[in-house]
């Protein structure tokens, strides 16, 4: 018995180290990568519903070929994303990738890419303004919007119609929040709106105690601009409202979404009034998203009251891969050099509108403006204030003038 | 044996054929794995195991658990990218890729002595929590320091240079060069132990007071121990930030810092080759436990095997190996009594076994 085992494990061992097993002729192999670990792990397995909603729509069929879906994880460090997508694409031979979910670790995926030609990456949820916009990976398309997209109409909408001139702005301190800002002050300042540097505060991820930018909060701002996600955004807002903060807020694209708006409490009432923007509004009254979210919720009665955007944009990026999956007949043999090609110059419809990729291969999508309304239950909803057509990456700007605005960070835009 | 080595004193006999194998083994490995298991199984392991073996030589040797050892790799990892080249355009000061391997090396080693320099008057629990503090502190500063350490993004595109024509990235040189490295220091600190200055660190491991009153300098030996660590530590946290081409907070995170811990714990701290050993399962463990179950349940997988280990074996899985020869040796000798030989599962074994 012991010498059969052991044989049997060496022959594993071999099998194994001869790299990846040649994918069958009937069968592609599919990789998605999520942030399965760390403080991310609620956000990335809703972004694996995405993808197996996407994949079950088609039966786990394109193009007369079988789809195989193999999972990978990482923490949300960019570190951990490259070995996850490493691991996929080495070792069990995926010819096609989704992930990731966080924004460095989109960068850090962009830069494997390049060194992977033959396989074609597809974004999962990852929004930084620099996956897609400088130095591009020719295989790594995104087929959801990015962080600053995602703010369109935002910062005229604040200024002309609730008259805020001055905003304080709370931010966490890594990429994806800097894109945000950026996306959001950019047109509010044109309009002359101020947002001071010393009026700009950055917290790490994970920030427990606000007190101390609670207490250094300008007196004479209209509103704060807070862009936080998950609990760092319901911590705040419950600190906020304890210390007897009456000041307005804005929310980011992933602040008032339905982790905060379902929790109890007076932080509930706090909210009701705040305008936010993002790729996704819960409320939307449409055909084409009720059905998205009817299917997610008898697909995964365990999973959110309604889809998060993490599922939505893996979601729109594995029904791209497949989409482009179907018009190449499941030909992948050239090195995917006729799928990345369909890929380039697919349009289609999403629950969210209409979808085509930019010369960089960024998504220009419908982008959705929000403002939290008490819902006929007493529950906070998300009221679709208006639609935002077919957003592009540089904000309606021409390439060169949009790169001229500068990289984003903490000081982009200055405001002066 | 290494000074018998120089003296020409050794024969081919005196190697013990496992060691031989192993060293054929490791050398030819590249040419029937994969890429993937050249340079994500391989070489990693070889360098995680490189920084757990600098932790196993603190504290197999000088009984002092210093869980700053990958803080030491990883300020190693970023002066490269402070001192070479970034993609980032943060710093970035360019120097010749030799000048700042060596000042990193040997800043990372000083940067070691000090925190020796705080910790060596602290025993047991107390040197944990206070190389766990810096370790936690350099976390936090190099988060919020922009201007020299660039915040939270840190540093992309470090890369090894192209020498005598060789881009050392590519999986096989990488590996190579990771396992001249591991293999270096593997002997250094088994040589090591046996010298004058190792057996004095084990003197003082086992009786500072007593050492003390011989009139040695404990404090000083211990910081030199530190120093030393500092050295392999700093090496291995180069060669990382080559591996990932990039080194940012979360490589010097609370939660790799414990990983480092439990390595050496694991693999066993009482010989250089455990924290390797711990390396390989814990590599492999990371990699493939995600597709032994269900994926929301893997961490799981990898927690039960560590705790496994750690329950079945209080040394190590190095000392499951010792009891397990131990036993395997005293059955041996028991076997001309019991008359006929036995596979280790009971199964008697064929006729021709026992001539």
């Amino acid at each position: 018995m012991l010498g059969l085992g052991k044989k049997l494990l060496a022959a594993a061992a071999i099998a194994s180290l001869a790299g990846p097993a040649m994918a069958q002729d009937d069968t592609i192999k599919m990789g998605a990568l999520a942030t399965l670990e760390g403080a991310f792990t609620v956000l990335g397995e809703d972004g694996m519903r995405g993808v197996e909603l996407a994949l079950e729509e088609h039966g786990y069929m394109a193009g007369g070929k079988k789809i195989q879906l193999i999972t990978g994880s990482s923490d949300a460090s960019p570190d951990s994303a490259v070995r996850a997508a490493r691991k996929l694409v080495e070792q069990d031979g995926v010819q096609i990738l989704v992930g990731p979910l966080s924004g460095s670790e989109g960068l850090a995926v962009k830069d494997y890419a390049k060194t992977q030609p033959e396989v074609t990456f597809l974004n999962g949820s990852s929004a930084a303004q620099d996956t897609t916009l400088r130095e591009p990976a020719e295989n790594f398309f995104r087929f959801n919007t990015d962080g600053a997209q995602w703010m369109a109409g935002l910062g005229e909408y604040v200024y002309n119609e609730k008259g805020y001139r001055k905003v304080a702005v709370l931010a966490e301190d890594y990429s994806f929040p800097y894109t945000q800002v950026f996306g959001f002050l950019e047109p509010f300042c044109r309009l002359g709106g101020e947002a001071p540097l010393d009026a700009r505060f950055w917290v790490p991820i994970g920030n427990k105690d606000y007190s101390s930018v609670i207490a250094s909060l300008p007196d004479d701002v209209d509103a704060i601009y807070v862009a936080l996600g998950g609990a760092d955004a319901i911590n705040f807002l419950t600190q906020y409202e304890q210390a007897g903060g009456d000041l307005p807020l804005i929310g980011g694209s992933i602040t008032v979404d339905q982790t905060v708006l379902g929790s109890k409490g007076r932080t509930r009432d706090f909210v009701i009034g705040t305008p936010s923007a993002g790729p996704i509004s819960d409320t939307w009254d449409n055909p084409a998203w009720n059905e998205f979210v009817a299917a997610y919720k008898e697909q995964f009665p365990d999973g959110f009251p309604s889809p998060s955007l993490f599922a939505h944009a893996y979601y729109v990026n594995t029904k791209a891969a497949l989409l482009a999956l179907e018009e190449v007949n499941g030909d992948l043999s050239d090195g995917g050099a006729a799928y990345r090609e369909a890929l380039s110059n697919l349009e289609f419809d999403t629950p969210t509108g209409p979808v085509h990729l930019d010369e960089r291969r960024n998504a220009v999508a419908d982008i959705f403006l929000t403002e939290v309304i008490e819902g006929p239950e007493g529950n906070l909803v998300n009221k679709t204030i208006e639609v935002i057509p077919q957003v592009d990456q540089t904000l309606g700007v021409s390439y060169e003038e949009f790169l001229a605005y500068g990289q984003v960070g903490r000081e982009n835009p200055t405001c002066e | 044996m290494i000074r018998r080595l120089f003296k020409g004193e050794i024969s081919l006999s005196d190697i013990n054929p496992a060691w031989a194998l192993l060293a054929l083994f490791l050398l030819a490995y590249p040419s029937f794995a994969s890429n993937f298991f050249t340079f994500q199984i391989g070489a990693y392991s070889l360098l995680l195991g490189t920084v757990a073996l600098s932790l196993m030589m603190l504290a197999g040797y000088g009984g002092m658990v210093s869980l700053a050892q990958l803080t030491v790799a990883g300020f190693a990892g970023y002066l490269v990218a402070i001192f070479g080249d970034n993609s980032v355009g943060v710093m970035g000061l360019g120097w010749p890729w030799w000048i700042t391997v060596i000042v990193a090396i040997l800043a990372a080693a000083s940067f070691s002595a000090l925190i020796g320099a705080i910790s060596v008057r602290t025993e047991g629990i107390y040197t944990i929590m206070i190389t766990l503090a810096i370790a936690v502190a350099f976390f936090y500063f190099v988060r919020q320091n922009y201007v020299i350490f660039n915040g939270f993004t840190g540093f992309a595109g470090v890369l090894p240079p192209t020498v005598f024509g060789v881009d050392w990235r590519d999986p096989v040189p990488f590996y190579y060069l990771s396992l001249f490295i591991a293999a270096f220091f593997f002997c250094a600190v088994l040589y090591g132990a046996r010298s004058s200055f190792g057996l004095s660190l084990q003197a003082i491991r086992d009786n500072p007071r007593r050492m003390r009153a011989l009139g040695y300098n404990v404090t000083l030996h211990r910081i030199a121990a530190y120093f030393l660590s500092g050295l392999i530590a700093g090496t291995a946290g180069v060669m990382l930030a080559w591996f990932n081409s990039r080194v940012s907070p979360g490589s010097v995170g609370v939660d790799v810092v414990i990983d480092i811990l439990v390595i050496a714990v694991v693999g066993g701290l009482r010989h250089p080759l455990g924290p390797f050993i711990g390396a390989i399962g814990f590599v492999l463990l990371e990699n493939f436990a995600i597709d032994l179950i269900d994926r929301e349940r893997f961490n799981t997988v990898i927690g039960l095997a560590f705790l496994l280990a750690v329950l079945f074996s209080p040394d190590g899985i190095l000392g499951l190996w010792d009891r397990l020869r131990t036993k395997l040796r005293s059955s041996r000798n028991a076997r001309p009594r019991s008359g006929r030989a036995q596979w280790e599962d009971g199964s008697p074994a064929p006729a021709s076994e026992e001539s």
